[in-house]
């Protein structure tokens, strides 16, 4: 699968949108491949402070328990309430699935994160794909 | 086939098949479950006793009685300690009138087979540790008797739940054909020469032979789910050297009436003793997943037990678990909690097993 340009990469395997000072999270298909069958998913609540680099979050698949990782420090603003009902949807559309947005509250973490481009190459360096 | 393979004791074994050819744990779950799923489980070990005393060795080295087996069948036992606590579990076939195989986990190969030679030497019987000359392919579900029936002359039909017997397979001549497995429905295992090209082979043709019944590989994943749905034990889990045989409620396949074995004294003591834990069936009633070697809490919030094995039930669809609980805690419906990254989250005790396949 091709990853979409109009958005950023960490090597946790997440994809940040960032539009303003609004951040839009979620996972990469190659984290969903790699985890299979996803059937839990658990997420901070709105107003939640999250720091760059520490667990905010859950994402559970038949076989195991992965943490999810902030991309960038700031405030919880909303979260995808859908993905507990149904979080098989982050399987069937990674990119499309967000799991929550979050207000930036320093622009620089933002010169930490991958493009589309390098980020193909770090998963394809990591054995994985 | 582009599995995700993972480290099993030291095998290099598939954990999942890819979700682009179908598979997926939930898919390969569900295959088994209601069609047919094939697994390689290679990783068994084998042991073969056999002499004029085959019997005899046989009974004292495991605690279910094999002296009830007819030629061609075979029963689920374990390997005890004189403690009564577990070396293994072990499927017994009785191949013929003085020859036996036992069947015994990958983990515990070496361990088990020096604990069975060690401990049958006093009887005129040849032990021979076998894991290495065999591919074992279990085919694992309703429709597969239909897809194996295509690949061999033996009468399927003939052969009932844990016998066994003999037949061409794929054109390999008098090849073992087990009517046992570790998923909690009908299926057979086979046992062929374990050389990669006939094995590869032998795969690839139950894949086409099974296409029409929708047929999947299964990886270790899979395995797992289906065996915690029937309650099926695990060794390291549910079954170790420091459980012992009533803990793990395994009562019904240990014979105390037979005369002797490894760890009947033990097992007579404990019993009169009772037991301080039980191996419970845990459903989760809060929203939350119970893994293996989380804690279970009463409603107080105190310690009381472990989880042994947990995981979403993809046929039942619920969050279940097996959990190691103090009397007081066994029956049905009583409240626990289960210990979730810091959190109590809410579960029930229920009956065991979780599924029972349906009767045909």
């Amino acid at each position: 699968m091709a990853y979409p340009t109009d958005r950023k990469y960490t090597k946790e395997h997440e994809w940040i949108k960032v539009v303003g000072q609004q951040a839009t999270v979620g996972i990469t298909d190659h984290a969903q491949e790699s985890l299979g069958d996803i059937v839990f998913v658990e997420l901070p609540k709105i107003g939640a402070e999250l720091a760059a680099g520490k667990s905010f979050g859950t994402v559970e698949s038949v076989k195991a328990v992965s943490d999810l990782f902030a991309p960038m420090s700031g405030a919880v603003t909303e979260v995808n309430g859908d993905l507990t009902t149904s979080p098989e949807k982050v399987n069937k559309d990674p990119h499309g699935s967000w799991m929550l947005k979050m207000t930036m509250k320093n622009p620089a973490d933002l010169q930490d994160l991958l493009s589309a481009a390098d980020y193909e190459k770090f998963v394809a360096e990591e054995g994985g794909g | 086939m582009g599995a995700k393979m993972v480290d099993f004791n030291g095998w290099d074994m598939p954990v999942e098949y890819p979700a682009s050819i179908g598979c997926g744990i939930i898919n390969e779950h569900m295959a088994v479950r209601t069609g047919v799923g094939i697994f390689d489980v290679s990783h068994m070990g084998d042991i073969r006793l056999a002499g004029p005393q085959a019997l005899a060795a046989v009974q004292h080295i495991s605690m279910n009685d094999a002296s009830r087996l007819a030629v061609g069948q075979a029963q689920y036992s374990a390997l005890l300690y004189p403690q009564g606590t577990f070396v293994d579990d072990v499927i017994v076939h009785r191949l013929a009138e003085d020859e036996y195989l036992l069947v015994i986990n990958a983990g515990t190969r070496e361990k088990d087979f020096n604990w069975v030679r060690d401990n049958t030497r006093q009887f005129d019987c040849a032990v021979e540790n076998l894991s290495d000359d065999f591919t074992q392919i279990a085919i694992q579900g309703p429709k597969g008797v239909d897809v194996l029936q295509k690949l061999t002359d033996a009468d399927l039909s003939a052969v009932k739940f844990y016998w066994v017997t003999r037949g061409t397979v794929c054109g390999l001549r008098n090849t073992l054909i087990a009517r046992t497995g570790y998923t909690a429905e009908d299926g057979f295992e086979i046992y062929i020469p374990a050389d990669e090209a006939t094995s590869a082979r032998v795969w690839n043709e139950i894949l086409s032979a099974g296409k029409e019944f929708g047929l999947v590989p299964c990886g270790l994943g899979a395995r797992n789910t289906l065996r915690l749905e029937g309650k099926l034990p695990l060794y390291g889990h549910e079954i170790s050297d420091t459980i012992n045989v009533w803990e793990a409620g395994l009562d019904r396949f240990c014979k105390m009436e037979k005369r002797e074995f490894v760890g009947r004294a033990a097992l007579e003591v404990a019993k009169s003793e009772g037991v301080i834990r039980t191996l419970v069936g845990l459903e989760m009633v809060d929203r939350g997943i119970a893994r293996d070697g989380y804690k279970v809490l009463d409603g107080g919030g105190r310690e009381i037990g472990y989880v042994t094995s947990g995981s979403p039930a993809p046929f039942l669809k619920k969050n279940i678990a097996l959990a190691y609980v103090p009397p007081g805690f066994t029956a049905a419906g009583t409240s626990v909690n289960v210990e979730i990254r810091g959190q109590a989250v809410g579960a029930q005790v229920v009956p065991t097993p979780f599924y029972k396949r349906p009767k045909k």
